[in-house]
């Protein structure tokens, strides 16, 4: 089943040419590494999928970009938001408590009821493996957690509106290895019930994670294959030499 | 001998630098002794809860300190509200265009009309116009436009020092803009709001202008009633018995300055006190 059709995708932002005819089809629950060196477009193409690409003054875009076989344009904004959810470079908490943090989504979403809201937070802590870290101080701030707990929290709170596609955008970027790893085992966890986008500046995550790898150069789309493929035999001369890291 | 002399001008510098800095604390410093010098002898429980002797030269300055006190209120109840929505907008939905660009000139230029311009223009719009009369809902009318570019800018500030990436979570969870600014972007720009409401305040309080055509009483006998009633002012009051009245004791005039500074510097104070706090709570 495609989740993201996506069709000779051209996006702007002002006079620079962020996306040039890029064609992807992402599949239900499989895992889609996007790797890349900086300014190559990656993440300009992680966040079409959520558009949040929108709230750029000057952002235009051309093509054809369908979510679940329907115009992404069409969809309601915020309902789009909701079934794809998205975990930043930088642990990002809200100014709120732990438990703020992940029942914000759902109490937006018009979520009264106390109890409920409780589930949910347990549920998605328990989800990110944060829960056991956790679960005695929930009302403390978010602000309080080390730099990996509070990546999980990020990726608990999004779990919590219970997306179909998860986007992460470099989540390992400020982490140590072990807190890398933690993330890497609670996506591949995940894989079974979501559609995960990965965008990477760590190559080797890409081959642990990825059921299928993109490379990206200057806004294009240089190769797209099954994350083996890509990295024992890359078809184009570019990707071989990015994954062995003679430039990016 | 290069050296010595580089020594000698960068100290000669450092002199004046610092004489000018002194400069700026000397004024400020003599104003606040010589006040409270010939004001402390007049402060006393009569002077601030009595109503004007003698023809203003004895007895105490109660309705002139309880009719500030109505006027900054009034201010603060009609401006905060359109300052705040306005700084929303600008801060949140306005787009780069012609008109949004006419709208922030004219707040700059709002803030640099004379204060006794504010007050003949209220005369002509709510005095006369409108007919509220010299009361105090045109004189509180007419504070309140003169801080609302203080309280516009200070807001918007407020506003856009909280960092985009929590609008964007926000978003990205499915909250709507509005929701986004409502639950995350204002409660976290309030204290700024605060602050900048207070020194406009505190500016409102000490005007005499704007309130010379709109409301101020020479003298009133007892306190106001209502909105539409006249009220004494502190500044006024102070203009009066320094100008207007003849023989009054120099310790009554100096006494209602003292008041009048300690108002707002006190209001001041608070607006310091809130913005420290919040840098100390600062989470980001």
């Amino acid at each position: 089943m495609v989740k993201f059709n996506i069709k000779n995708l051209n996006i702007w932002f002002g006079q620079i040419h962020a996306l040039k005819s890029v064609n992807v089809e992402i599949g239900a629950n499989e895992i889609l590494s996007i790797i890349g060196p900086s300014n190559s477009g990656k993440t300009s193409f992680l966040r079409m999928l959520n558009r949040l690409n929108d709230l750029h003054p000057e952002f235009k875009m051309s093509g054809w970009l369908e979510f679940d076989n329907e115009d992404i344009r069409k969809i309601n904004i915020e309902d789009l938001r909701k079934r794809v959810g998205m975990v930043f470079a930088l642990p990002l908490p809200l100014p709120l408590s732990i438990f703020d943090n992940i029942a914000y989504g759902v109490k937006m979403h018009g979520l009264k009821r106390r109890d409920r809201v409780s589930e949910i937070v347990e549920r998605s802590l328990k989800q990110a493996y944060l829960w056991d870290e956790v679960k005695d101080r929930l009302d403390v701030s978010a602000f309080k957690l080390s730099g990996g707990q509070q990546q999980r929290l990020c990726i608990a709170r999004t779990l919590a509106v219970e997306p179909e596609v998860i986007l992460f955008d470099e989540p390992c970027s400020g982490l140590d290895p072990i807190s890398t790893a933690k993330v890497e085992e609670a996506m591949l966890k995940l894989k079974k019930d979501y559609t995960i986008v990965l965008v990477t500046n760590n190559v080797k995550q890409a081959a642990r994670v990825g059921d299928r790898t993109a490379f990206f150069l200057s806004g294009e789309l240089v190769e797209l294959d099954k994350t083996e493929k890509i990295f024992t035999a890359p078809s184009d001369t570019r990707t071989d030499g990015y994954i062995r890291g003679k430039f990016g | 001998m290069i050296m010595r002399n580089t020594q000698r001008t960068q100290k000669i510098a450092f002199f004046f630098l610092f004489l000018a800095t002194l400069l700026i604390v000397i004024p400020v410093g003599m104003i606040v002794v010589i006040i409270f010098q010939k004001g402390i002898p007049a402060i006393n429980w009569q002077f601030l809860s009595d109503i004007p002797r003698q023809g203003m030269r004895a007895g105490g300055i109660y309705p002139a300190i309880i009719g500030t006190l109505y006027l900054v209120l009034g201010a603060i109840i009609f401006a905060l509200p359109i300052g705040l929505l306005a700084a929303i907008y600008l801060s949140e939905y306005a787009k780069d265009n012609l008109l949004n660009r006419i709208i922030k000139l004219a707040i700059v230029n709002l803030s640099g009309v004379p204060s006794v311009v504010y007050g003949l223009f209220g005369l002509a719009l709510f005095v006369v116009f409108l007919k509220f009369g010299a009361s105090i809902l045109s004189g509180s009318l007419t504070l309140g436009i003169m801080i609302l570019p203080i309280i516009i800018t200070t807001s918007r500030e407020a506003l856009e020092s909280v960092p985009q990436s929590f609008r964007e979570v926000s978003l990205s969870l499915g909250a709507s803009k509005w929701q986004t600014i409502r639950h995350i972007v204002l409660p976290n720009a309030i204290p700024g709001v605060l602050t900048g409401t207070i020194l406009g305040l505190g500016r409102a309080a000490g005007e005499t202008a704007p309130i010379l055509f709109t409301v101020a009483a020479f003298y009133l006998p007892q306190l106001p009633k209502s909105i539409f009633d006249q009220a004494m002012a502190l500044p006024y009051h102070l203009y009066v018995i320094s100008t207007q009245v003849p023989n009054v004791d120099e310790k009554v005039r100096y006494g209602t300055a003292l008041v009048l500074l300690t108002l707002v510097l006190f209001m001041n104070l608070v607006a310091i006190i809130i913005r420290y706090n919040f840098r100390k709570k600062k989470k980001w």
